[in-house]
């Protein structure tokens, strides 16, 4: 049974539809992202899930029950769970009470509320701050105490809205690494919400990704980044080279595809003649100055029209009848002496295409 | 001019020597108005969450039509409406309480809640929209969030209460109308000034006047350094 559902949820707010017809299935200790870009509906959703708004249509179910209960019975579910919100704000007061105010909610003794908010804070290392008055802390610091507050409950669910957006690259990713660990030490669902795709990817077991309202697809991490169901889709997790193109042949799912005179190979199942896009991830894209004989299939010759580095990296745009970006490394691109207008070759293998149905 | 500087020397006097009739008058000038102003704290504060963190229908007028409007409202209209009601005709005449200070207290506590209402809910209104929702997120009652978000708008709404308070202390007409300025009973800061200014004993008057004034600036230096926090 899932533990937490939602069957056909709806939330419109001023004649808008902000979520359309939601159906989610999320299982007990299941690391769940919802990703999707800014104003798709994830906070929204969040606010639901955590009974703090009431939806216009549909059910919420936790743990078997129907959550459109009366106010006493919602604040008992909305007590197993702890919501971490977006630009999150603490209670002008030390760290400390921050993350005693949900403990005395819930009327934890003494001795036990003391301990757990000294073990919580030790987790998040802010231990030494804990009599500073949470309002001069840093973003990321209140980041922390902001999660440090929703554990120290010990909620059977924990939501997340966006746990690293408003932060600094470093502070951004102390956080995450601070996720992980909660999530390996307890046995914890967690639903969260992030714009950035490859979170979800680093941190979740499964994502479901939503566009105006809707979830469009929803899968295991790995399939929705190589596997993306359309060309938004394609587009939002970041796929850079999306082409446009024509199935010319099928030869046991065995495909080729004309793309503006050029053929790529890949391995689909499309009827000939249809139009579809074909995506390629740049890091699938090999470099090379002549042919290679090798077990990849499309070997096409370009030339270059622009690189930039990128840290250790370097993208390369080549122009093969279609405009492909490759990623190779600093290292490989000064090796090859790769710059505009040198000729080369551009390979990449069949089973690193994905094919996606043009609509 | 002499006569004024005379008076002024002899008010200091009477100030400095801890005279027992001005020290009664102010002490109980105090008392009067630090009970109204805890009494009406303790209706207005829980009845300010009440229409704050509820929708309902004419809200906004209640709040900028009725409430602040009452802000100014005269303190003989109060005065005349608490003796009304409690004159022996009145229909609690029965209780006997006119010109003793439980009439004032009542009469101050009525004068002093628009403005405690107001100026609460506005504290409350400055409270960041998201401490509400973080407290429910984490478990909170409707209760328990209630006093989280007071405890954060903490400093706004102590001010308000002194800002009453300070309402209270200098108002004449309701002590003067309900009180009666009876000598040793009802006789406050106020009513005494204006009955021996009357009377023509400008000493007593400006001493119990500087009394007043230094109260006034006693709550004008809490209110500071409350709002600088």
């Amino acid at each position: 049974m899932a533990f937490i559902e939602t069957v056909d949820l709806w939330q419109k707010r001023d004649d808008r539809d902000i979520l359309r017809s939601v159906n989610l299935r999320i299982g007990r200790g299941e690391v769940f992202a919802l990703i999707g870009p800014t104003g798709a509906g994830k906070t929204t959703l969040l606010r639901l899930i955590n009974l703090l708004d009431r939806p216009s249509l549909g059910k919420i179910l936790i743990d078997g029950a129907d959550a459109a209960a009366s106010e006493k019975a919602r604040l008992e579910m909305r007590r197993r769970m702890a919501f971490v919100l977006q630009k999150p704000v603490v209670f002008n007061t030390s760290v400390y009470d921050n993350v005693a105010y949900g403990l005395r909610w819930r009327g934890v003794g003494k001795r036990k509320l003391a301990e757990k908010i000294e073990s919580t804070l030790e987790m998040v290392g802010l231990a030494e701050y804990r009599k500073r008055n949470a309002r001069t802390l840093s973003g990321g610091e209140v980041q922390r105490v902001a999660i440090a507050r929703a554990i120290a409950v010990d909620p059977e669910v924990l939501l997340l809205d966006e746990p690293t957006a408003n932060l600094d690259p470093v502070s951004a990713s102390k956080i995450e690494d601070l996720i992980t660990e909660i999530i390996k030490q307890n046995a914890i669902t967690v639903i969260m919400a992030t714009h950035d795709m490859s979170q979800g990817q680093r941190l979740a077991d499964r994502i479901s990704v939503l566009f105006d309202g809707k979830i469009v697809q929803t899968g295991g991490a790995r399939e929705i980044f190589t596997s993306p169901r359309n060309v938004e889709i394609a587009e939002f997790v970041g796929v850079e080279n999306i082409i446009d193109g024509v199935v010319v042949s099928n030869e046991g799912k065995m495909l080729t595809v004309d793309v503006g005179g050029t053929e790529i190979e890949s391995v689909a199942d499309f009827d000939v003649g249809e139009e579809v896009s074909v995506c390629i991830r740049p890091e699938d894209v090999t470099i090379a100055l002549s042919k290679l004989s090798s077990s990849a299939r499309n070997s096409l010759a370009g030339k270059v029209t622009r690189t930039a580095i990128d840290g250790p990296f370097c993208r390369v745009e080549v122009d093969c009848g279609f405009p492909l970006i490759a990623l190779v490394t600093k290292k490989s691109a000064e090796e090859l002496e790769l710059k505009k207008g040198r000729e080369i070759y551009a390979t990449f293998k069949a089973v690193s295409i994905h094919v996606i149905k043009r609509h | 001019m002499e006569e004024l500087w005379n008076g002024l020397v002899r008010a200091v006097q009477l100030i400095i020597s801890l005279d027992p009739e001005v020290m009664q008058i102010a002490g109980r000038s105090l008392r009067i108005a630090l009970t109204s102003t805890a009494i009406g704290s303790v209706i207005c504060i829980p009845l300010s969450c009440l229409i704050h963190f509820n929708e309902f229908w004419g809200k906004r007028f209640i709040i900028v039509g009725i409430i602040q409007t009452l802000y100014s409202v005269p303190t003989v209209a109060i005065g005349l409406f608490v003796f009304v009601f409690i004159s022996r005709a009145g229909p609690l005449g029965g209780l006997g309480i006119l010109f003793t200070p439980t009439a004032i207290i009542i009469g101050q506590a009525l004068l002093i809640t628009p403005l405690l209402l107001g100026l609460t809910i506005s504290a409350l209104k400055g409270v960041d929209k998201t401490i509400p929702d973080t407290a429910r997120s984490l478990g909170a009652s409707g209760f328990q969030m209630a006093v989280l978000v007071i405890r954060e708008a903490r400093f706004a709404v102590m001010a308000a209460v002194i800002l009453a308070f300070g309402r209270a202390i200098s108002e004449v007409g309701i002590s003067l109308m309900v009180g009666g300025n009876i000598r040793g009973f009802t006789r406050v800061l106020t009513t005494a000034i204006s009955l021996e200014t009357s009377k023509g004993d400008l000493e007593l008057s400006l001493a119990l006047g500087i009394i007043l004034i230094l109260i006034a600036l006693i709550i004008n230096i809490i209110l500071n350094r409350v709002q600088q926090k």
